[in-house]
C-alpha cells in the first residue's frame, strides 16, 4: 500500500489520532503536511517527522479562518505541489448540557469540526479534479451515530460529516476522488482521557473487544482509504471502534 | 499566438471532450456540448489558467456559452 510521492495534507497532527495518521501515511511514502495551530505546535510536529523518518513538515494552521486555509494552502503547493490527499482530522469537544451549553461551546464546535471540513477540502479540489485524483478523509466519530449526553454539539459535527462525505462522494466521483470517513470509537487520547473513570466503565463495557482503541488502528484504516487499494470505496463511513456500535 | 476565439474553443473542446468543429460560437455548454455542472466548473479553471485570470462566481455562473465565454475573456483580459 504505497502512497510513494503523494502529498498529504492533516489537520489537527500535533497528537492523538492525527498524529498517528501523519506518522502512517509518512511510513507509506507519502510527504505528509500536518498542522497545529501554533507555530511551537508546528514546529514539534516538523521534529517529530524528523524523527519517525518522515517527509514532510509541521505547519500552522487555523481551519476556522478562511484566510489561514488560503495561505496554508498557496505555501503547501509551492513547497510540495497540490495536496492529493486530505485528512480532516482536527476536532475540538466542549461538552455540556444542551440545557447548560453556550452560543460558543455551540458554534466553536461547529466551526472546527464542521465548517473547517467544509473549507479544507473545497479548498483541495481544485488540484484534485486537476489530477483526475483524490483522496479525502474525514474523521467523523461514533457518537455521530449513537449520540451520547453531554455532546450535542460534538456529535451534531460528527453526524454532519458523514452526510457531507456521502454529498461531496456523488460530486466528484466522476472525477476519480474519492471521500470517505472513519468514525473512530473510544480511542485512547487526550480527548478521552478528559472523560471520568464514571463516564468511561459503562463505555468500556459495551465493547465487544473490552478495551480501548489506539490511534494507530485509525490511522491504518485512514491509509487503507487514502491508498489505491481502496480505489472502489467511496461515500462510505467506516466504524473502527472494537464492536461498540454496529450498523 | 491564436486568437483568443480559438483559444477558448480549443479549452472547451478538450476539457468537454468534443471535436472543435462541434463547438460553435453560440453552443450552450450545457445543452448543446453535453456538460454537466462539474464540467461547467472544471471548464471555468481551465480558462482561468489559460488567461491567468481570476473569474469571480457570480460571473463564472452566467457564462454558459462558447460566445459569452468569448466575452468574458475579451473584456476582462484585453
Amino acid at each position: 500500500m504505497s502512497l510513494e510521492a503523494k502529498v498529504a495534507l492533516v489537520t489537527g497532527a500535533s497528537r492523538g489520532i492525527g498524529a498517528a495518521i501523519a506518522a502512517e501515511l509518512g511510513k507509506s511514502g507519502a510527504k505528509v503536511v500536518g498542522t497545529a495551530t501554533s507555530e511551537k505546535g508546528a514546529a514539534a510536529i516538523s521534529a517529530r517527522f524528523a524523527e519517525e523518518g518522515v517527509e514532510g513538515e509541521g505547519m500552522v494552521l487555523n481551519v476556522t479562518d478562511a484566510d489561514s486555509v488560503a495561505a496554508l494552502l498557496k505555501t503547501v503547493q509551492e513547497k510540495y505541489g497540490a495536496p492529493q490527499i486530505l485528512v480532516n482530522n482536527a476536532g475540538i469537544t466542549k461538552d455540556n448540557l444542551l440545557m447548560r451549553m453556550s452560543d460558543d461551546e455551540w458554534f466553536d464546535v461547529i466551526n472546527t469540526n464542521l465548517s473547517a471540513v467544509y473549507r479544507l477540502s473545497k479548498a483541495v479540489l481544485r488540484g484534485m479534479m486537476k489530477a483526475r485524483w483524490g483522496r479525502i478523509v474525514n474523521i467523523s466519530s461514533v457518537v455521530g451515530q449513537m449520540g451520547n449526553a453531554g455532546q450535542t454539539n460534538y456529535s451534531a459535527t460528527k453526524a454532519g460529516v458523514m452526510g457531507f462525505t456521502r454529498s461531496l462522494a456523488k460530486e466528484v466521483g466522476s472525477r476519480n476522488i474519492t471521500v470517505n470517513a472513519v468514525a473512530p470509537g473510544f480511542i485512547d487520547t487526550d480527548m478521552t482521557r478528559e472523560l471520568t473513570d464514571e463516564q468511561k466503565a459503562p463505555m468500556l463495557a459495551a465493547i465487544p473487544l473490552a478495551r480501548l482503541g489506539q490511534p494507530e488502528e485509525i490511522a491504518k484504516t485512514v491509509k487503507f482509504l487514502s491508498s489505491d487499494d481502496a480505489s472502489y470505496v467511496t461515500g462510505e463511513t467506516i466504524h473502527v471502534n472494537g464492536g461498540m456500535y454496529m450498523c | 499566438m491564436s486568437s483568443i476565439e480559438e483559444r477558448v474553443k480549443k479549452i472547451v473542446a478538450e476539457q468537454l471532450g468534443v471535436k472543435e468543429e462541434e463547438v460553435k460560437n453560440e453552443a450552450s455548454f450545457v445543452e448543446d456540448l453535453g456538460a454537466d455542472s462539474l464540467d461547467t466548473v472544471e471548464l471555468v479553471m481551465a480558462l482561468e489558467e489559460e488567461f491567468e485570470t481570476e473569474i469571480p462566481d457570480e460571473e463564472a455562473e452566467k457564462i454558459t456559452t462558447v460566445q459569452l465565454a468569448i466575452n468574458y475573456i475579451n473584456e476582462n483580459l484585453a
